[in-house]
Formats: C-alpha cells, structure tokens, sequence
C-alpha cells in the first residue's frame, strides 16, 4: 500500500500518542475527573494545572520578551526571531487553554470569567490576563495569516496598532506571570518552605523571562535541525546575556529570600523535597549560569543549546515541585499523575508541534520581508538602544 | 439585624453518637451510606472521627473572611452576615482553587460526577431562614453541639474554660483561626494531636493576596505611561540620529563637491 505521505518515526510516535489522548479524552469527559485522573480532595490540582498551565504559560514569555526588544526599545536585528516566537507564544496559549478545559470540573462554564467578577481571586485575575493575552497574541501573529493571504488592509490596521498592542501584551503579561506565583501567596501552611515565598510573584516572572528567551533559543535549534532555517548566532548569543543577567538576579533573589525566611537550615535535611529542590537549583539555575559565564561557551551553537536546555528542564521542575512536591507533605497523598493525564498532556504538546511545523510550512513565518532585508537606519538606532 | 450566628462544639461532651452526622444528610437530602464515613466527602458534610477515645467533629468552619471566598475567581462562595458560608453552584466553573486553598480542608468534590460541584456543609443557611437551627445541634444529645450568636457563644467558651481550667486546653479553636470562624471548638486535648492546623495566622489569609491584587490597577496605569514613554524616547532618538547622519552625508558630499 503506498501512502499519501512519508511515515517516519516521528510521525508514528504522533500517531500512537494521539490515540492514548483521544482515549483518555473520551474517559475524561464521559467519565469525569475521579476516573481519568489521579486528583483528590487531598490532592485537587494535578499535572494539568502544573505542567500545561504553569509551565505552558511561563514557556510562552518569549512573546512578549521578543516583542518588547523588538518595539519597545528597538532592537531591530531582533526582528528575525519574532515571528517563529510569536507563533510559538500564540501556540503555547492556545495549548494552556486546552488543557484548562480538560481540568475544570465544567468547561463549558468558562465563559462565567466574564460576567462574575471577584477582584480578589488572584485567579480571576490570571484568567482576564490570559484571556486579552491570547487575542492580543492572536492580533500579533495575525499580519503573517493576512500577508499569506494577500490582505493589505488589515495588515495595515494591525501595523498601525502595533505599539499600543506591544505594550498591552508586556504589562498583561507581567501580571499573569507573576500572578501564577501569587496563586500560593494564600497557601503558607501548605506548600513547602523552600517553594512558599512571600516574592513568588516575582520569582515566577523572572523564570519564566528566563525561560522564555531559553525557549527561542531551543526553538531555533530545533527549527534549524528541522526545516533548515539559518541560525542567528549573534541574536541568540544575545538572548543568553539576558537569560545569564535574569538567572543571577532570580539566583540572588532566592539566596535573599531563603535567609529572610531561614530556609537554609532545612537545605541538607533527607527528604525528597530538599532532593528536588537541589536538582531545580543545579540544572535550572547553577549549570546555566556557569555555562553562560564562559564566554566561548556563550559564543557557541552547542553551549547556548544546552544551557537553555538546563534552563527549561530547570523551569518546569521548579513549577512541578511547586505545583506537586510542595503539597505533597501537607496534602498526606502522594500525588503521581494517571496515564490518562500523562496522554492528555502529550497529545496537548504533540499537536502544538504537529501545528507548529504546518504553520511553518504554509505561512510567512521565518522568511518575511524585514527578516531578511536590514534597513539603513538600523545600525544607529541599536547603537542608541544599547547605550540606553 | 440579626447577629452573626454560630456553632460551638464541646469536644468533651461528645460521645461519638453519630446523631449529627444522620440529622445533617437527611437536612441536606444527602444520601445514606452502608458504612459511616470516615472523611468529609461529597455525602458526608460533617463526620465524627475519634482519637484515643476522644470523639470530635469535621465540618466547615465557615470562616469569617473565607479564604475559599477570597480566591474562587467566579464568586460562587458568599459569606452571608448572620454566618453561614453559601455555595453557588450555578456559578461554579470546577478550577477547584477553593479545595487547594482552604486552610481546614473542607470543600470536597463530585470527582465521579460528569457534571462536578463542591460540597461542603452550609450551616443549615436554609433552615436558618425558616428560623430553625442547625441540624446537627437540633439532633445532638449532649449538647456538645449548639447553635446561638456567636459572640454569646465565644462568652460561653470563655465561661467553661474559666470553671473548669483543668479540663480544658485555654484555645477557642475558631476564635482568631484565619481570622475568625463561625465554629467555634472547646477540647481537653491539644487541637494539634486532633489533626487541627494550629498554626494557622490570625488575619484572614485573603490579605495575603489582596496585598498584592490591590496594586494591580496602579501597576497598569504607571507602567502603560512608562513603556509608551521609553517607546517614544527611543524612537525620538532614532529619528534624532536619523536625521544628524543625513546632514553629515550632504555635508561630506557636499566637500566632495567643492574639493572637485
């Protein structure tokens, strides 16, 4: 039999992990919650909430990092990286929402967000900011669908509303970023001293900048290895100067918090939250730094793609052990993910993928025309930016 | 105005009967179960659980500034003033925040229900408007359970700890927990060994959070005119440069003109 296509390996792993999600999907809705899933009374907020939520939407904070330099402060040799990044920003908030819909109780009630209000719910809040976020992304991504479309006048539009959106995007960001963090302030009893800080807002921002410009990075191997797409040296060797000045400010900021708080007294105690807290610190945090550091290193393909390797695995540990580790010994469960969520969650990141390389494929989204031409005026313009 | 009302519970009045835990499902149309429950779950709003031959009660605190009112983002919990904390159902969108964040870890969840609610107990807010009580301090034999307004009942607390300071422990579990409750406890053994949380703080947990919510409308405001300013200055700059750069290039083209 000859098929329309060619089956690689990858295809095939697509395949059988989309069937696993269609079967627990089919569990999960005709079922509910308590036969799809391993959550409890004890133990209600699971893998969903702290993979495809908390880092689904700190791996997306490359989108509004990106649009910034780009807009803002106008560092337009940027301009090259934006748009693979705000796909992938646009792509990753869609993802969350579809893996919100399978945690809520009653999906189909979401749309209650709009019409009760609670000011004081750090989640409503977290709920308006993803909600304007994603159509602000969706505005942002939109002149790629209407350049491959040939639509010039609301392409016009958009660019004419592109700084207010610019701006729109970093302060909604900023906010629900920082708010996902502000989700424990009100757990102190519960979640675990190395992880419950009084700063978490500012700590989940930091990581998830961090993580975001890791994200770009690894994305660009990923799409170079993939499709071929040139690779900008330079932008991302850039990228891990940020990544390396927010990963020693965070470093600094949780050094502070821990002796605020005399945390240290618990770091050698053998429990398996000091085991994971350790690893969170050695792969998030100490490997990239060191990494970053050596110049050479920072200067190389490979050693920026491993230190945003470290950086991301890093990341999500920090928002499992958060979300999981944290609560393990309050909740008196221990809590381990059901397959059913595991596949849900796969099928979630695989179709992400599967339509990232489509849009690829048909849209404008590496090769556009100020990706590839550099103005005249530019050299200046940087000039001025970077002395700033 | 009616006062606030409340339940106080006398730990060393209870002895395990199980009479509250009946009258409350047939109060809440809850259905039986084969074996007594254990723990609070969708079917049992309250249970009696005993330790070392101490019997005592679980069930919502009904907390004066209610942490899972304070974080549920559609409002479907509501402190009534004369005590009892309600649910809406109808507004409820299952995130679940209430059941991660409450410090007593009451609200349960229908997780074998396509259509999930919350349950937790409602203080009986129903019989309350038809001025009755409670029904688990209607049904109690002992009196270790009873109903009344709730600064009556904290003066009573105080009383039976003041005669009989060698029976009980000197804490009205409810009194300052989270910030007040609407059920108060009396024990003879510390609530500690009873698996009550006596570390919690004594301002509501919700200012945890409101500390940081209330800066939100600021934040936007100051930052939106920052980022527009640091946009216009930059571009203005570019602009600037721009413009110096042309009139260097016609200045040396112009040179180059008179040279020749």
């Amino acid at each position: 039999m000859r098929l329309p296509f060619k089956f690689t390996f990858w295809k095939g792993v697509l395949v059988i992990i989309w069937i696993l999600g269609l079967i627990a999907t089919i569990v999960r809705f005709s079922r509910g919650l308590g036969a799809s899933t391993n959550l409890s009374d004890q133990f209600p907020w699971g893998l969903w909430i702290g993979f495809d939520i908390l880092c689904g939407i700190g791996l997306a904070a490359g989108g509004f990092t990106i649009a910034a330099i780009v807009y803002i402060f106008h560092i337009k040799r940027f301009y090259p990286i934006l748009r693979p990044t705000i796909l992938t920003a646009f792509l990753g908030y869609i993802m969350m929402i579809a893996g919100l819909l399978f945690d809520l109780g009653q999906p189909w009630r979401i749309w209650h967000l709009l019409i009760y209000w609670n000011p004081h719910s750090v989640l409503f809040e977290v709920g308006w900011c993803v909600m304007l976020y994603t159509t602000v992304l969706a505005l942002e991504f939109s002149p790629i669908a209407f350049e491959r479309l040939g639509w010039g006048k609301p392409r016009e539009w958009i660019r004419r509303v592109t700084i207010p959106l610019v701006i729109a995007g970093v302060i909604l960001s900023t906010l629900h970023q920082s708010s996902l963090g502000s989700l424990y302030l009100i757990m102190p009893e519960k979640l675990y001293p190395f992880w419950y800080s009084p700063n978490i807002p500012f700590l989940f921002f930091l990581s998830a900048v961090a993580a975001g410009c890791a994200m770009v990075i690894f994305e660009s191997h990923l799409s170079f290895r993939a499709f071929g797409h040139r690779l900008r040296l330079n932008l991302l060797a850039d990228l891990g100067r940020v990544m390396l000045v927010t990963l020693v400010v965070y470093a600094i900021l949780r050094i502070q918090d821990f002796s605020g708080r005399g945390v240290w007294a618990h770091i050698f105690e053998n429990r398996t939250e000091t085991q994971l807290f350790w690893l969170e610190a050695l792969v998030g945090v100490i490997a990239p730094v060191i990494l970053l550091s050596i110049k050479r290193i920072r200067l190389s393909t490979k050693g920026l793609y491993y230190a945003s390797v470290c950086t991301i695995t890093g990341f999500m540990l920090n928002r499992l052990n958060v979300t999981v580790t944290g609560m393990q010994a309050s909740s008196g469960v221990s809590y381990f993910p059901s397959w059913m969520e595991i596949s849900i969650t796969l099928a979630i990141i695989a179709t992400g993928f599967f339509v990232f390389s489509l849009a690829v494929k048909y849209l404008p989204v590496f090769h556009y025309p100020e990706a590839n031409s550099r103005p005249q005026t530019v050299a200046p313009a940087e000039r001025i930016a970077m002395r700033k | 105005m009616t006062k606030p009302k409340a339940l106080l519970i006398d730990i060393t009045k209870c002895i395990g009967c199980q009479a509250c835990v009946y009258a409350c499902k047939e109060a809440n149309n809850l259905p039986e179960t084969e074996n007594d429950e254990a723990e609070l779950s969708p079917t049992a709003y309250t249970v009696v659980k005993e330790k070392d031959e101490v019997y005592y009660r679980r069930l919502c605190m009904h907390c004066n500034d209610p942490t899972c009112a304070s974080v549920c983002p559609v409002k479907a919990f509501e402190k009534t003033p004369n005590g009892p904390l309600i649910y809406h159902s109808k507004k409820c969108i299952g995130c679940r925040y209430c059941i991660q964040a409450c410090p007593f870890n009451v609200p349960t969840y229908e997780w074998k229900s396509t259509k999930p609610l919350v349950r937790k107990c409602t203080m009986c807010a129903e019989r309350q408007k038809q001025g009755k009580i409670s029904a688990c301090a209607e049904a109690c034999p002992t009196g270790a359970t009873i109903f009344g307004d709730r600064d009556q009942l904290l003066e009573e607390a105080r009383k039976r700890i003041k005669e009989n300071p060698e029976l009980y422990v000197n804490h009205i579990y409810g009194e300052k927990e989270a910030g007040g409750t609407s059920v108060l406890m009396l024990s003879n053994v510390p609530f500690e060994t009873l698996g009550f949380r006596t570390d919690l703080l004594e301002e509501p947990l919700s200012q945890l959070t409101w500390k940081i919510m209330s800066k939100i409308p600021n934040y936007v405001v100051v930052s939106g005119v920052l980022l527009y300013g640091l946009y216009w200055i930059i571009n203005r700059r570019m602009e600037l440069a721009e413009l110096e750069d042309k009139s260097t290039d016609s200045h040396k083209s112009k040179k180059t003109i008179d040279q020749t």
